[in-house]
C-alpha cells in the first residue's frame, strides 16, 4: 500500500492546529537580544534625496542604527538581473519607498524613532500610468515579439474585424504572513538568515552581495511561509538585507518584518496591463489574424518584469489556433513599487485578453460565446504561435465536454433565460472558458533541480530539497515521493527546512515547477539509496537484486513477500556492510528552449488543462453580484496528492475570483497607493464565495515524462476564474439587446453597475428614437 | 526637562487556564503581549488593524481580536490562544478540541496563518451553537481571512467537527484521509 496519489493530510497540518507550526517573524521573540527594524519612508513618487537628519532619532530611547547606503559593506544593489535596484537608493523611485532603517531595542522604539529622521527631498516628475509611460517613452525592456505568418494580410483579407483596447488590474498577493527575516551571526560565526523566501538560493546571492562576502559564508533558511504566491520569489531579498548588515554590524540578531501597510506600499503586485488588439475573423467566428500589444506597468525597476510580459504573449492564444498573429509585449517603467511575479506569472493576462476577444467575437456575430470558444480550439496536431506543439490538445476538448455534461449546462442555460425572462431587474449569467497553461521556467536554466536524502542507521528518512514550503503542499508531496521510492512508511520520513547549505544554487519554488523538479531530483536520489540497499537485501535473502521489493517498511523477494525484512534492519545491516545510506538527486526538464530573437521555441515541458463553469446573478440597480455556482474539471494529471491538489485548484480559484472581480489596486494622483489595507483592499471571504463549489480532477491523466505521471497545479487553476468574469458579462448582456460589452478588469460591482447603465440608457435611447 | 513615564500598569488574567501576573504599557494590545511578552507566537499579526482576524482569541470565550484589545483590559478575565484550545478542551472533555482534528484531517489548511484564527471562531461558534448551518458557519467566519484556501473545507471541517462534538457520527468527507498513528 504506497502512499502515492493518496489523499493526505498537509504535513504540517499538526503543528497549524496546535499553533506550534513556526514561521519566521515567530522566531524573534524566542532570540534572546534580537533588535527590530522599521523603515524610513518618503512620501513623494519622485524625489531627489538632498540630505537625511538621524540626530533625533539616534537619539530616541532604545535606537541603536539608522542604516543607510554608507553601512553596506558590500554592493548597495539588489537587482538580481540587471542593477537598477538600489537598497538605499539616493533617488526617490516610488511613493512610501524606504530609504534607510531604523534599528531598536524594541518595534515600537523602531517606529518611532523612524518618523524622527528628517529627509529633505527635491520631488521630481514621475511616470504613473502605462499611458504616460508609453507617451514619455519609459521603458524597462525592449519591444519583445512572436509572429507567426502574415497577421497585416490575415487582418486585410478578413470578412469581420474588432478592435480594442482592454485594461487589466493589478493584484496584491496579501499572503496573510507579512514579508519576515530575521538575520544572526551563528557559532562558527557565519551569517544565518531566516527568511519567508520563495528562492533562498537567491536570497543568499544577494545577502552575500550587499555584506560583500561569498557565498559559502551565508546561509539562508526558510522554515515555511504563510502565504507567498509569488510576492515572494525576488522581493524576499531587501528584508533579509537589511536584516544582515544590521547583524554584522550590531553582532546581534535583527528581525524584519513588514506590517500590513509597509508590505502593501514597499514590495510589488500582479502586473497591470494595457492591451490593444486587432482581431479578423470569419462569419462563423473563426479568428483568422490578430495583432496584439500589450504594455505592462512594471513599476520602479526591472524585477521579474521581462519573463512576465513573455508569459502573457505565450498565453495570448490560451486554447485558441490563431493562424497569423504579431504579439508585441513590452515592459514600461512607472513610478510604482516594483510589479513581480504572482500566480500565473503574466498568463492570466494575457489569457483574459483573448477570452475578452472571443466574446467580442461571439457578440458582433450574435453567436453564444461557447460555440465561438469551441470553433477556435486547437486540435492535435496545431502548434502556438511560438511554435510549440500542443500536445495533448484532444484535452482541451475532452475536459470541455466533460465539464459541459457534469454542470448540466444546456439545461441550466435554458433555466438561466427563463428566470431573466420573468426577472426584470435581477439576471442571471453562466459562463464556460477553458485553460491551458505552458508547465516550466521560460528561462531555461531554471529547470534544474537538487535533494539531499539521507537514511540514518535506524532506518529513518530525512528529505532536502530545493523547493520552500509555502503551503501549497510542496513538502507532503516529496514525502510521498519518497516514501514511496524508497517503500518506507510516511512517518519515516521528515522533510527538512529548506537550506541553502544542504541544497545549493536552486531554483525559486514558482512556476507551478516546486513538485515537478523537485520530486524528479528527490526521486532520484531515492533509487540511488534503493538500489545500494537492494544489493544488501539480495545477499541477506540471497535473491538477485532486481527481484527485491521495498514496500510500507518492508524489503522482499517479489515472489515470497513472508520473507521480508524490516527496512530499519536493513539499514542497519548497510551501514555495518559500509554501504552509503545517503544520496543527492538532481534533474534538469529535458529538451526545453527559447530563442528570443525568433520569438520561438519549446518553452514549456507540457501544458497543464482545465475548464470551469461560472453561475451569476446580478443586481441591476447596485451592480452587487453573486457567485451562485461553479463547477472545475481540472488536469492535474496523476495526482500525488488529491487532498492538496484540490486545495490547490480551489484556493486559486478563488484567488482568481478575487482578481477579476474585487480586488482593485487604486493608486491616486501623486501615486500613492491607495489601497494600502484591507479594508480598502477587498479579499475574498466566506462571503463571497461562490455558494456551491464542484472541483473534478481530470481522471486517466497520466503526463508522460513528469514524477509519477503527475503535472503541476499552482497556478493554471486560478485562471479559471476567468469563466466569473465571462459570467458576468453574460449577465450585463441581459439588460439590453445585443452589441460588444466592455467590462473593466477587475469587474468589481460598480464597473458591472456602469456597464449594465451603459446598456440600459443605450437601450432607453434607442427606444426613444424609434419612437 | 523630561517627565518619567508612568510605571506599566501590572495585572493578572487567566492565560490558556492558568493565572498569569503580567506588565505592559497601556497602549499595548493583547496581541503585542501574547506574541511579545508570553513567547506565544500561536496567535497571528496579519494585519493589526482588525482586517483579517488572524489575531483572534477567546475572550471568556467569546472570539475577539487581539490586534484591537489593549492588553490592560483583559484583567481579570480569561484568555485562550492556540496554544490553550486543545489543553483546555482535554480538561474539561479528556480529548483535544474536535475542530483541530477535523481541521487537520480535512485539507482546511494550507499555509496555516490563518488557521489559529479560524479554529478559535470555529470553537466559539460550536460553543454557542452545536448544531450550525453551513451558512451560520459561514457568518461566523466571515471576518477570518484566507488567502490559500477556497473556504470549501473549512466550512467542512467546522461542519464535521460539530457532529463529533455532538457525539454523532461526522458526515464522511468528500476524501477519505489516510488514517495517522498521533493524536494532537
Ligand atoms: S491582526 Fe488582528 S485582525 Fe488582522
Ligand atoms: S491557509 Fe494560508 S491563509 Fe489560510
Amino acid at each position: 500500500m504506497t502512499v502515492l496519489g493518496k489523499a493526505i493530510a498537509h504535513e504540517s497540518a499538526r503543528g497549524h492546529v496546535t499553533g506550534s507550526a513556526l514561521y519566521t517573524n515567530d522566531l524573534l521573540p524566542r532570540r534572546g537580544g534580537a533588535a527590530y527594524a522599521w523603515p524610513v519612508t518618503v512620501p513623494h513618487a519622485r524625489a531627489r534625496i538632498t540630505a537625511v537628519d538621524t540626530a533625533a532619532a539616534l537619539a530616541a530611547p532604545g535606537v541603536l542604527l539608522v542604516l543607510g547606503a554608507g553601512d553596506v559593506p558590500g554592493e548597495n544593489e539588489l537587482g538580481p538581473s540587471r542593477r537598477d535596484e538600489p537598497l538605499f537608493p539616493s533617488e526617490v523611485q516610488f511613493f512610501g519607498q524606504a530609504v534607510a532603517w531604523v534599528i531598536a531595542e524594541t518595534e515600537e522604539a523602531a517606529k518611532l524613532a523612524a518618523g524622527r529622521v528628517v529627509v529633505d527631498v527635491e520631488p521630481l516628475p514621475a511616470v504613473l500610468s502605462i499611458e504616460q509611460g508609453i507617451a514619455e517613452e519609459s521603458y524597462l525592456t525592449e519591444p519583445l515579439f512572436m509572429r507567426r505568418g502574415d497577421a497585416e494580410a490575415a487582418l486585410a483579407a478578413a470578412p469581420r474585424r474588432v478592435s480594442g483596447e482592454l485594461f487589466v488590474g493589478g493584484q496584491e498577493h496579501v499572503y496573510l504572513e507579512t514579508n519576515a527575516a530575521l538575520a544572526e551571526i551563528d557559532d562558527s560565526g557565519h551569517m544565518l538568515v531566516h527568511s519567508s523566501t520563495q528562492h533562498p538560493s537567491e536570497t543568499q546571492e544577494i545577502v552575500a552581495r550587499v555584506l560583500g562576502v561569498s557565498r559559502n559564508r551565508v546561509v539562508v533558511q526558510a522554515l515555511r511561509m504563510g502565504g507567498a504566491f509569488g510576492g515572494k520569489e525576488v522581493q524576499a531579498n531587501a528584508w533579509a538585507a537589511v536584516a544582515a548588515i544590521a547583524a554584522l554590524k550590531l553582532g546581534r540578531p535583527v528581525g524584519v518584518r513588514l506590517d500590513r501597510h509597509h508590505d502593501m506600499t514597499l514590495t510589488g503586485k500582479r502586473h497591470p496591463f494595457l492591451a490593444r488588439f486587432e482581431v479578423g475573423f470569419d462569419d462563423d467566428g473563426r479568428i483568422l489574424g490578430a495583432k496584439v500589444e500589450l504594455f505592462a506597468d512594471g513599476g520602479w525597476c526591472l524585477d521579474l518584469t521581462e519573463p512576465i510580459v513573455y508569459r502573457a504573449m505565450f498565453h495570448i492564444d490560451n486554447c485558441y489556433r490563431i493562424p497569423a498573429i504579431t504579439v508585441m509585449g513590452r515592459g514600461v517603467r512607472t513610478n510604482k513599487t516594483s510589479q513581480t511575479a504572482f500566480r500565473g506569472f503574466g498568463g492570466p493576462q494575457g489569457m483574459v485578453v483573448i477570452e475578452d476577444i472571443l466574446d467580442r467575437i461571439a457578440r458582433t456575430l450574435e453567436l453564444p460565446p461557447r460555440l465561438v470558444r469551441e470553433r477556435n480550439f486547437y486540435r492535435e496536431g496545431d502548434e502556438t504561435h511560438y511554435g510549440q506543439p500542443v500536445r495533448d490538445a484532444a484535452r482541451i476538448e475532452r475536459i470541455w465536454s466533460a465539464l459541459l455534461r457534469s454542470s448540466s449546462y444546456d439545461t441550466r442555460r435554458a433555466e438561466i433565460e427563463r428566470f431573466n425572462a420573468t426577472s426584470p431587474h435581477a439576471k442571471r449569467g453562466i459562463a464556460i472558458t477553458p485553460v491551458k497553461f505552458g508547465i516550466s521556467f521560460t528561462a531555461t536554466f531554471y529547470n534544474q533541480a537538487g535533494a539531499l536524502v539521507i537514511v540514518y542507521a535506524d532506518g529513518s528518512v530525512q528529505v532536502n530539497h530545493g523547493g520552500t514550503e509555502m503551503g501549497q503542499g510542496l513538502h507532503t508531496k516529496m514525502m510521498q515521493v519518497a516514501a514511496h521510492t524508497l517503500g518506507v512508511r510516511l512517518d519515516q520520513v521528515r522533510a527538512m527546512p529548506t537550506r541553502t547549505d544542504k541544497v545549493p544554487n536552486t531554483s525559486a519554488t514558482a512556476a507551478s515547477s516546486g513538485s515537478d523538479l523537485n520530486g524528479a531530483a528527490v526521486k532520484r536520489a531515492c533509487e540511488s539509496i534503493r538500489s545500494n540497499l537492494a544489493e544488501v537485501a539480495a545477499a541477506e535473502l540471497a535473491v538477485p537484486a532486481c527481484t527485491v521489493v521495498f514496500e510500507d517498511g518492508q524489503v522482499f523477494p517479489r515472489d515470497e513477500p513472508s520473507r521480508a525484512l524490516d527496512f530499519s534492519a536493513l539499514a542497519r545491516k548497510a551501514y555495518l556492510a559500509r554501504v552509503p545510506l545517503f544520496s543527492s538527486g538532481y534533474y534538469r526538464t529535458p529538451e526545453i528552449h527559447f530563442d528570443k530573437a525568433t520569438g520561438t521555441g519549446k518553452p514549456f515541458h507540457y501544458f497543464a488543462y482545465g475548464a470551469a463553469v461560472t453561475e451569476v446573478e446580478v443586481d441591476r440597480f447596485t451592480g452587487a453580484y453573486s457567485f451562485r455556482r461553479v463547477d472545475i474539471l481540472h488536469d492535474v494529471g496523476d495526482s500525488l496528492s488529491p487532498l492538496v491538489d484540490l486545495g490547490q485548484v480551489e484556493g486559486g480559484f478563488i484567488q482568481g475570483l478575487g482578481w477579476l472581480t474585487l480586488e482593485e489596486c487604486v493608486w491616486d494622483a501623486r501615486g500613492r497607493f491607495a489601497t494600502s489595507g484591507l479594508s480598502t483592499y477587498k479579499l475574498p471571504g466566506l462571503g463571497e464565495c461562490p455558494l456551491e463549489l464542484n472541483v473534478a480532477l481530470l481522471e486517466k491523466a497520466t503526463e508522460p515524462g513528469v514524477v509519477y505521471g503527475s503535472k503541476a497545479v499552482g497556478e493554471p487553476p486560478l485562471m479559471l476564474a476567468i469563466s466569473a468574469r465571462e459570467a458576468l458579462r453574460d449577465a450585463v448582456a441581459q439588460f439590453g439587446s445585443g452589441g460588444i460589452i466592455e467590462l473593466g478588469c477587475p469587474s468589481t460591482p460598480e464597473t458591472v453597475y456602469f456597464a449594465i447603465r451603459e446598456r440600459t440608457e443605450a437601450a432607453g435611447g434607442a427606444r426613444r428614437a424609434a419612437e | 526637562m523630561t517627565s518619567r513615564p508612568a510605571p506599566d500598569p501590572v495585572f493578572a488574567f487567566e492565560l490558556n487556564g492558568e493565572t498569569v501576573t503580567v506588565s505592559a504599557p497601556a497602549h499595548h494590545t493583547l496581541l503585542e503581549l501574547l506574541r511579545y511578552r508570553q513567547g506565544l507566537t500561536g496567535t497571528k499579526q496579519g494585519c493589526d488593524k482588525g482586517d483579517c482576524g488572524a489575531c483572534t482569541v477567546l475572550l471568556d470565550g467569546s472570539p475577539v481580536l487581539s490586534c484591537l484589545t489593549l492588553a490592560v483590559t483583559v484583567a481579570g478575565r480569561a484568555v485562550t490562544t492556540i496554544e490553550g484550545l486543545g489543553a483546555e478542551h482535554r480538561r474539561a472533555e479528556g480529548r483535544p478540541h474536535p475542530v483541530q482534528e477535523a481541521f487537520d484531517r480535512s485539507g482546511a489548511l494550507q499555509c496555516g496563518f490563518c488557521q489559529p484564527g479560524m479554529l478559535l471562531s470555529s470553537a466559539a461558534l460550536l460553543r454557542k451553537n452545536p448544531s450550525p448551518t453551513a451558512d451560520e458557519v459561514r457568518a461566523a467566519l466571515s471576518g477570518n481571512l484566507c488567502r490559500c484556501t477556497g473556504y470549501a473545507q473549512i466550512i467542512e471541517a467546522v461542519l464535521r467537527a460539530a457532529a463529533v462534538e455532538r457525539g454523532e457520527d461526522p458526515p464522511a468527507p468528500a476524501w477519505s484521509i489516510e488514517p495517522r498513528d498521533e493524536e494532537p
